[in-house]
């Protein structure tokens, strides 16, 4: 194969993403860890550094891990921790659950149809994601517009709590992420091989199992992909539980922000930050590893 | 397979209907007249007009578009090189990292980017004296670093399945490089050049962690305005904003669509043609 074109900049398009991507998007995990490690005070910026000058030529150089050890001790952040996992966890496997019908139906419609309702399905993600989930908070609230519906129609007689409470929590998550589900589902779905399921059918094959020994497997690539493009965002959402959940509704990242911009300790969010980064690493190397066995299909 | 679609139908109305339903009530609240959202109390445009008199949301607005339109036209050229370099060289030392730094922040959690982000600008200012302070250039630079990734992957897929006949042709002819590039490879990709920009454009108008973490007193972008308001409960003013927000997406949106549509329409009968 000809190596086209711009044989001559190579270095530059290699290098100018690469630069920018290891300054702003690498490099800051060392800084994160560095200050994880460090104690908190009250100056500008709020942490001591590790390695001072005590003397003319004489360094000291101190690491805390007092960050850490709080955070394994102290069942608040524990507690946060594991919240964000349940949360993430069951919110994805409702998002499959709903995405997946949605995504076989745009597969299988006619193939003028799919464009334009796979485009209703992104358009949404478009518009501010902010605004979306405050929507919520409207209908969900105790006067708002779904209660006010049941009590219209007599299924209830008293208004439902669910503002503030885990549920919203998750039908938050569920609304604002369903595209990211849909999309990958989608594209695993179209490609499948539709003479293996008629040659199952004619081999008397009821529909149920065709979906459950042909369709489902072969669609297990979307599945991860999209069950990752969940999970992993979700470990350290902010907005979704602090607007619609409530005191009880712990998140590591709706505590790394309370840590940061109420409690001023930016030792403790980084190591917070830091043992986020460390959980996602096993479901983000999963989601690499089934884009890349795509990617190879693709080629 | 016949019989299964009513069921897959509804599943897809009850879809449709869970992701467009909020918005729906949204810009329907926003003509109310009562302030008490979930009150109808008669049509109205007035939180319309307080919209345009609340001085302090346009001033955010207007920071948050000027961020908006320089983090898309950043991440349009450096996401389309990290594109290049991804499809056009198929080894290179640096590849596999290059590869996972353009797919980690798109499933990044924004409040590790805010944070590491504004860590990395502290330290930078400790050390070498720039970026002098935070606002405006550090939100920018924040908010490019993660929209490249997404213009990365839509020109990234768009390359891959470029037809590459004319390329090779042009360079047999003794075209050089860096002009075959401008004039037949960029025209080529200018709909997924287009639509990385839109995207990274309205990704870095939504956001508001990353850039509540990086941002310095004096610089209050939209989301930042926004969620203060919403924290204190409804608000009809906002519903009036979502509303204008919600049309214009729709409006650009269509537009896009309509051109890609006519493009393909195009490509399909010059190929027929040939």
């Amino acid at each position: 194969m000809k190596r086209v074109p711009l044989p001559r900049g190579r270095g530059l398009i290699i290098g100018v993403p690469w630069f920018w991507l290891g300054l702003f998007f690498l490099l800051p995990f060392l800084f994160v860890l560095k200050i994880s490690l460090s104690e908190p005070v009250l100056a500008q910026p709020p942490y001591l550094d590790l390695i001072r000058e005590v003397e003319d030529g004489l360094v000291s150089i101190s690491l805390n891990f007092g960050n850490y050890l709080l955070l394994w001790e102290d069942p608040l952040y524990r507690g946060a921790l594991f919240g964000s996992l349940k949360i993430s966890a069951i919110s994805t496997l409702f998002c499959l659950l709903l995405g997946y019908p949605m995504a076989y139906a745009i597969a299988r419609a006619p193939s003028h149809w799919r464009l334009p309702l796979l485009m209703l399905i992104i358009l949404p993600f478009w518009t501010s994601f902010l605004i979306r989930v405050y929507a919520w908070i409207g209908i969900l609230k105790g006067n708002g517009l779904l209660n006010n519906f049941l009590l219209w129609t007599g299924l209830i007689d008293q208004p439902l709590e669910i503002l503030h409470t885990p549920l919203a929590v998750y039908i938050g998550i569920v609304y604002s992420y369903l595209p990211f589900v849909v999309l990958p589902l989608y594209a695993t779905l179209v490609r499948l091989d539709l003479t293996l399921l008629e040659a199952a059918a004619d081999l008397g094959c009821r529909p149920w199992k065709q979906f459950l020994t042909i369709t489902l497997p072969l669609s297990l690539p979307g599945v991860i992909a999209g069950g990752m493009l969940v999970f992993i965002p979700v470990m350290g959402e902010f907005v979704i539980p602090d607007l619609l959940g409530g005191p009880s509704t712990l998140m590591i990242g709706k505590l790394m922000w309370t840590e940061f911009f109420s409690n001023k300790d930016w030792p403790l969010a980084s190591s917070l930050a830091a043992v986020l980064l460390v959980v996602l690493i096993i479901p983000f190397v999963a989601l690499r590893h089934f884009e890349q066995r795509s990617e190879e299909d693709a080629a | 397979m016949k019989r299964r679609f009513p069921v897959l139908m509804t599943a897809l109305m009850f879809g449709y209907a869970f992701l467009y339903g909020p918005i729906l009530s949204l810009i329907v609240y926003s003509f109310n007249e009562s302030r008490l959202v979930t009150v109808w109390a008669g049509f109205s445009t007035k939180w319309y007009g307080e919209l345009l008199h609340n001085q302090q949301l346009l001033d955010a607005a207007w920071l948050s578009v000027k961020v908006a339109s320089m983090t898309a036209s950043l991440a349009v050229v450096l996401g389309t090189l990290a594109a290049l370099a991804l499809v056009r060289f198929r080894r290179f030392r640096g590849r596999a990292t290059l590869q996972v730094m353009v797919t980690a922040p798109l499933v990044m959690p924004e409040v590790i980017i805010g944070l590491s982000l504004l860590l990395l600008f502290v330290a930078m200012q400790d050390s070498i004296g720039w970026p002098d302070g935070r606002g405006q250039l550090t939100i920018t630079l924040a908010h490019t670093t993660f929209a490249m990734a997404y213009v990365t992957v839509i020109v990234q897929s768009r390359l891959a399945h470029m037809d590459r006949s004319l390329e090779e042709a042009a360079l047999d002819l003794g075209a050089r490089p860096l002009k075959v590039f401008f004039t037949i490879t960029l025209p080529l990709i200018a709909p997924a050049l287009m639509a990385g920009w839109l995207l990274a454009f309205t990704l870095s108008l939504d956001d508001l962690v990353v850039a509540s973490f990086v941002s310095g007193p004096g610089a209050t972008t939209l989301p930042m305005v926004v969620y203060s308001s919403v924290r204190l409960g409804v608000s009809p003013e906002i519903n009036a904003l979502a509303t204008i927000i919600v049309l214009l997406v729709s409006l650009a949106v269509a537009i896009a669509g309509v051109l890609l549509y006519r493009q393909e329409k195009r490509a399909q009968s010059e190929q027929n043609q040939g």
